[in-house]
């Protein structure tokens, strides 16, 4: 098993290379650079505050040596500083908005587990009934329905009309002076829609993937073999079905780790939320390579690293598989 | 032998007895009708600009209302089915093809082609999908043609997996190499014996990856690089009507239940596939 | 023209989108009848603003997007700024001279002007600014006009003077910038990097509160501030990225003020109920948007084509469908009621039969099946190029393709992310048409976008304009400072621009702020109705939070 891990991750490093690369070279790629977002279309920039601005940011060398230097910065983990005129360390940026993010999506993953597996399991046990097709229909709505207008529509209704809620941002302006749990509460109102509309609209795929694991266990043999024995149906269903079909979500969890950091800037745009989402697509819109390229490198790692995780605890849970 | 006319007729039962697939599939029929024949469903121009009339509420002249320069709602719905459907149907097109092509060739060949094949597909999965939809689609234009190209290019690795899977498994099995005896070319036996098995778990991809594909253009035109005005898609027109929820009501309401009706539809139909053809889920 | 306007130099309505988030979600009450409240200034309350980008940075020099600017102007001052009325007056100068030969400015600064940490301000401020525009450490994109200055000096603590090879009058809106405080930052090369670029200090108004980014900005009122100190005692921007929620939150109380658009004005807002709350503000925005040729296309090479084409534009529907009737015709690049802006030039009203008629005169006879206008076996087809994502120029687009269509001429839309448009566009001029828009700021030098030099890669006159008398005219302008000699030729400038269409000039539209209604001492000018911010109070009696220092 060790050596399995340790060949895993030897294998990372190798493939984090290739993808900075790709990314850097598809970044590049792209017509328009950072220069040209702040000065072309401004009448008080010429030619030579350009070629002053690109040298300032190392845009003027060949694409090899920019690809070099930013390689030799991560190798020791150095970020760089961002293109945007804040010229704030990247590292910074991304770590201002990881906390906000990183709530939100184990707030939902939380919630959708919380409410996906028991709906799961139930609809399986009973397949074919109302609540089997109802909680389908359900599902599958929080997955086809466009979140944004779903998303104003429940603003409209809990913030303006009935007044309960918050309509946008993560606390009020007053939250500074607030007590410790004043600020919770504060923090949890603002976080109450944008938790629960990322739960609805991620709930079918976990749901039914439960379902479609417990319908499988259902009919394995030593399920019928327990039902012989006499056992009630509750301990058959609990004890030994759950947990067989629990499995699998390990590997769900593991797969889930780099969408942790990962933020919808759909979403973060209604509800003015100011996470990761955001900051990924506006460095994509303004070109903010080094931006860029830390976010890109961040996640592929955390992919890496979620399907290790996956993949070594489902070997741990289920004795039958061992990597070789 | 795979696909008998006995297990197909099975399969065909289940699926009709299970409502919400049938359901699916019909909404998936109405709406095929409303984008391949629409002047069955308007008699209006959903380009005809009338700025005498802008954001008018659904009357007897317009069904639906008219939108923020005038134009008949109904009529850029039913248009915006078309572009909906079009773009669904080809971006799945696109990413069906690739991972057909390469799922098959990974498992039928194996070896070092696989470990190649599987390590491009690693790669291509640690980036963020939308990501690299955003990005292609900035860098170039959003046009109709690029954005079904980029989903269709960025959502192949799943079925890729998929078709290696099953032919890995299928490789081995007994009647590939009876065909084989028989001197089966390999064209032959992926044709007659690998696809009619795995196409129900690629059936399924395919709804679901039309039903994703509806829902991402709507998202990129809510950034502003999905279709583009003034042609009429959906997404373009729910985007627009957000901003007048309150007051142009119709404006986000029927293309927001377009897109809601759709793609649940395409869900339930492929959800429905995938219960009554997996093996594993042979219902009581 | 600048496309991101500079706070010192033009409050931008654009950054007065106000939008704020309230504790709670609740509904205020209404304001008490506004009659029974006496309208006697009084300091205290906040009011919150609402914007739809966040800030990079304080320091204006280095940033470029209209928030951070805006930002930027609640704490520095530059020298001068515009007043009401869009004419030049002095802010941390008290006044100036220009040297009758044009080549030398004369500021003599106001004296007793602390910093915002109690030190004094003075003339050596002023170089140190001068000195950090022009130095190569800075990442600046306005250093240009501060190139020209030939010489500075600060003979005593309270005069500086900027002297020129040749006179230059934009020079005197270019010492506009915020001054920066040496003292604070003698010791950054850079200044982008210096901690004032996060937590500024200046002499201005306000003073810096707190900034998280992405989020809020907060200022609180200098007491101290040398033009008296301000009513409102806090400030605070909030990043609201979306126009839809923005107005919600307006309704609800959490925002104070945002800029509406057409259809929120004209449709959403039109209610007693609203009406009680807050008030509305219309004035003639600073910027036009236009239909641009590529002047070397050998459609539009010629003028007679391009005529047709602003014949064959209807910009009455334009400004009913775009703006529902919220702006007026553009003639010229200039803002109509500003002095420089030449009301009696040649207009094109909306004339199909006449562009038929030019069109045909310029051999555009025969047409295809379709309608569509034939010569030499050429269609009359071409596209016109926009950036994606602005609904503005999207329904612009879509109006005058109907409108070309009626003449016989087919025009395909394509839109561009911006990042990508403005290099296709201004980087490699690819392209035949284009719709855009600049925005006009007070002094009226357009040299870079009409002169015949400034037609290379990524200069500003991309469609290619060259026209003799016009650089002649150009450079005569901005020579003197002599007001009645700039008028005749920009009045000038503007005739032969008229005639000869190299963009078809469409519309201004007016800015549409709204205010709730307990803010008092707001007077829309010319220059819009953020001028005089310092000078808007909530009555004691309509206050609705006490600010703890």
């Amino acid at each position: 098993m060790l050596r399995y891990i340790v060949r895993r991750l030897a294998w990372a490093v190798p493939i984090l290379v290739g993808i900075s690369l790709i990314s850097f070279l598809m970044i590049h790629m792209a017509p328009g650079g950072p220069i040209s977002v702040g000065t072309d279309l401004n009448p008080k920039a010429t030619a030579e505050t350009r070629a002053r601005l690109e040298a300032y940011y190392g845009l003027d060398q060949p694409l090899h040596v920019q690809y070099g230097r930013w390689l030799g910065r991560m190798a020791t983990l150095d970020f760089g500083d961002s293109f945007s005129p804040d010229g704030r360390p990247v590292a910074e940026k991304i770590g201002e908005r990881i906390p906000i993010t990183l709530t939100i999506n184990v707030l939902s993953m939380g919630l959708i587990f919380l409410v996906a597996i028991p709906i799961g399991i139930y609809s399986a046990v009973h397949q074919g009934s109302l609540f089997d097709r109802v909680s389908t229909v359900f599902v599958f709505t929080g997955f086809s329905i466009p979140t944004f207008w779903l998303a104003l529509l429940l603003m409209i209704l809990f913030g303006v009309k009935l007044g309960w809620l918050p309509i946008s941002g993560i606390g009020s302006l007053e939250y500074h002076s607030l007590s410790m749990m004043g600020k919770i509460a504060d923090r949890a109102r603002h976080l109450l829609l944008p938790v629960l509309l990322t739960g609805f609209t991620g709930l079918a795929g976990m749901s039914r993937y439960m379902r479609s694991n417990m319908l499988e266990v259902i009919r394995q043999d030593y399920i019928a073999s327990a039902r012989a024995k006499g056992l009630p149906e509750g301990t058959v269903v609990f004890r030994h079905a759950m947990r067989n079909a629990l499995l699998p979500v390990i590997t769900i969890l593991g797969l889930s780790v780099p969408d942790l950091l990962g933020g919808s800037v759909i979403f973060e745009t209604i509800f003015a939320i100011p996470g990761m989402g955001q900051l990924f697509y506006q460095g994509v819109m303004s070109r903010d390579y080094p931006l860029i390229m830390g976010i890109l490198t961040i996640g592929a790692f955390l992919t890496l690293l979620g399907n290790l995780l996956a993949d070594v605890g489902y070997a741990l849970a289920d004795p039958r598989i061992r990597p070789e | 032998m795979s696909g008998s006319v006995g297990i197909r007729r099975n399969i065909a039962r289940r699926l009709l007895r299970n409502r919400l697939t049938v359901a699916g599939g019909l909404v998936i029929v109405f709406f095929f009708l409303v984008a391949a024949f629409p002047a069955l469903f308007t008699s209006q121009n959903p380009a005809r600009i009338d700025v005498a009339n802008i954001l008018r509420p659904p009357s007897a002249a317009h069904p639906l209302g008219t939108d923020d320069l005038g134009r008949d709602v109904l009529a850029r719905v039913v248009y915006g089915a078309r572009v909906s459907m079009k773009v669904g149907f080809v971006a799945v097109g696109i990413a069906m093809a690739i991972g057909l092509v390469l799922g098959l060739l990974a498992g039928f060949h194996g070896g070092r082609v696989d470990m190649v094949l599987m390590r491009f597909v690693d790669i291509m999965l640690c980036f963020p999908t939308f990501f690299l939809i955003l990005a292609a689609i900035a860098f170039l234009s959003p046009s109709i043609v690029i954005i079904m190209a980029v989903i269709g290019l960025t959502g192949w690795m799943g079925v890729a997996r998929l078709v290696r899977a099953e032919t890995l498994s299928l490789k081995e099995r007994d009647f590939v190499a009876a065909a084989r005896a028989q001197g089966a070319g390999t064209l032959r036996i992926v044709f007659r014996h690998i696809l009619p098995n795995a196409l129900a778990p690629i059936l399924v991809a395919a709804t679901l990856g039309v039903a994703g594909a509806i829902l991402t253009e709507s998202a990129l035109s809510f950034l502003g690089i999905g279709v583009q005005p003034p042609t009429p898609s959906w997404g373009n027109i729910l985007t627009v009507g957000k901003n007048y929820i309150e007051f142009a009501w119709w404006l986000s309401l029927f293309p927001g239940l377009a897109i809601l009706v759709t793609v649940l539809g395409y869900n339930l139909l492929g959800e429905g596939i995938r219960d009554a053809t997996d093996p594993r889920l042979k219902g009581r | 023209m600048s496309l991101p306007p500079r706070r010192a130099v033009l409050p931008s309505i654009a950054l007065l989108l106000l939008l704020a988030a309230c504790s709670g979600g609740k509904k205020e009450a209404p304001p008490e009848n506004a009659s029974s409240v006496p309208n006697v200034p009084a300091y205290g309350d906040r009011i919150v603003e609402g914007s739809i980008g966040g800030i990079s940075g304080f320091l204006s020099a280095v940033t470029s997007d209209s928030a951070s600017h805006a930002a930027a102007g609640y704490v520095f001052n530059g020298l001068v700024r515009y007043d009401k009325d869009l004419k030049l007056e002095g802010v941390l100068a008290e006044s100036w001279e220009v040297s009758p030969d044009g080549k030398r400015i004369t500021f003599r600064l106001r004296r007793n002007v602390k910093w915002q940490d109690g030190a004094p301000f003075t003339s050596s401020d002023v170089m140190f600014t001068y000195q950090r525009m022009i130095d190569p450490n800075t990442p600046t994109a306005y250093g240009d006009a501060f190139k020209q200055v030939r010489r500075a000096s600060a003979p005593d603590p309270f005069t500086f003077v900027a002297e020129y090879a040749r006179p230059f009058a934009p020079a005197l809106e270019s010492w506009g910038m915020d001054i920066l405080p040496k003292h604070l930052l003698e010791k950054y090369p850079d200044i982008s990097k210096s901690p004032l670029n996060r937590k500024p200090v200046g002499t201005g108004p306000y003073r810096f509160v707190e900034w998280r980014a992405g989020e809020k900005v907060v200022f609180d009122a200098n007491p101290d501030y040398f033009e008296g100190k301000p009513y409102i005692t806090r400030v605070i921007t909030r990043v609201i990225p979306d126009q839809a929620t923005m107005f919600l939150e307006l309704k609800s109380g959490g925002v104070d003020t945002m800029d509406l658009t057409p259809p929120q004005y004209a449709r959403q807002t039109e209610t007693a109920e609203f009406k009680k709350s807050f008030n509305r503000y219309k004035y003639t925005a600073s910027g036009y948007t236009y239909l641009g040729f590529r002047l070397s296309h050998p459609f539009f090479r010629d003028k007679r084509v391009r005529q047709a084409i602003a014949y064959a534009s209807d910009k009455k529907a334009l400004i009913d469908g775009v703006l529902l009737g919220l702006g007026q015709e553009a003639t010229g690049p200039y803002k109509p009621g500003t002095w420089a802006c030449n009301p009696n030039v040649v207009k094109y009203p909306h004339d199909p039969a006449r562009a038929k008629a030019l069109l045909a005169e310029a051999g555009w006879k025969e047409k295809d099946k379709d309608g569509v206008l034939r010569k030499d076996g050429q269609t009359f087809e071409f596209t016109v190029l926009t950036n994606a994502g602005n609904e503005a120029r999207a329904k612009t687009a879509a109006i005058l393709q109907q409108n070309l269509a009626e003449v016989g001429i087919r025009m395909q839309i394509r839109t561009v992310e911006w990042a990508a448009f403005i290099n296709q566009f201004i980087d490699k001029r690819d392209f035949e048409a284009v719709i855009l828009g600049w925005s006009i700021s007070p002094d009226p030098d357009q040299y870079v976008i009409w002169h015949s030099s400034m037609t290379g890669p990524k200069e500003l006159n991309f469609v290619g304009f060259a026209d003799p008398e016009v650089d002649k005219l150009l450079e005569e302008g901005r020579s003197t400072f002599d007001l009645e000699k700039r008028k005749k030729a920009y009045f000038r400038i503007q005739e032969i621009l008229a005639e000869e269409q190299p963009y078809v000039f469409l519309f201004v539209p007016d800015a549409l702020p709204v205010v709730q209604s307990r803010f008092h001492g707001i007077q829309p000018a010319l220059a819009g109705i953020s001028y005089n911010f310092n000078k808007w109070y909530v009555p004691k009696a309509l206050q609705k939070h006490r600010i703890e220092p």
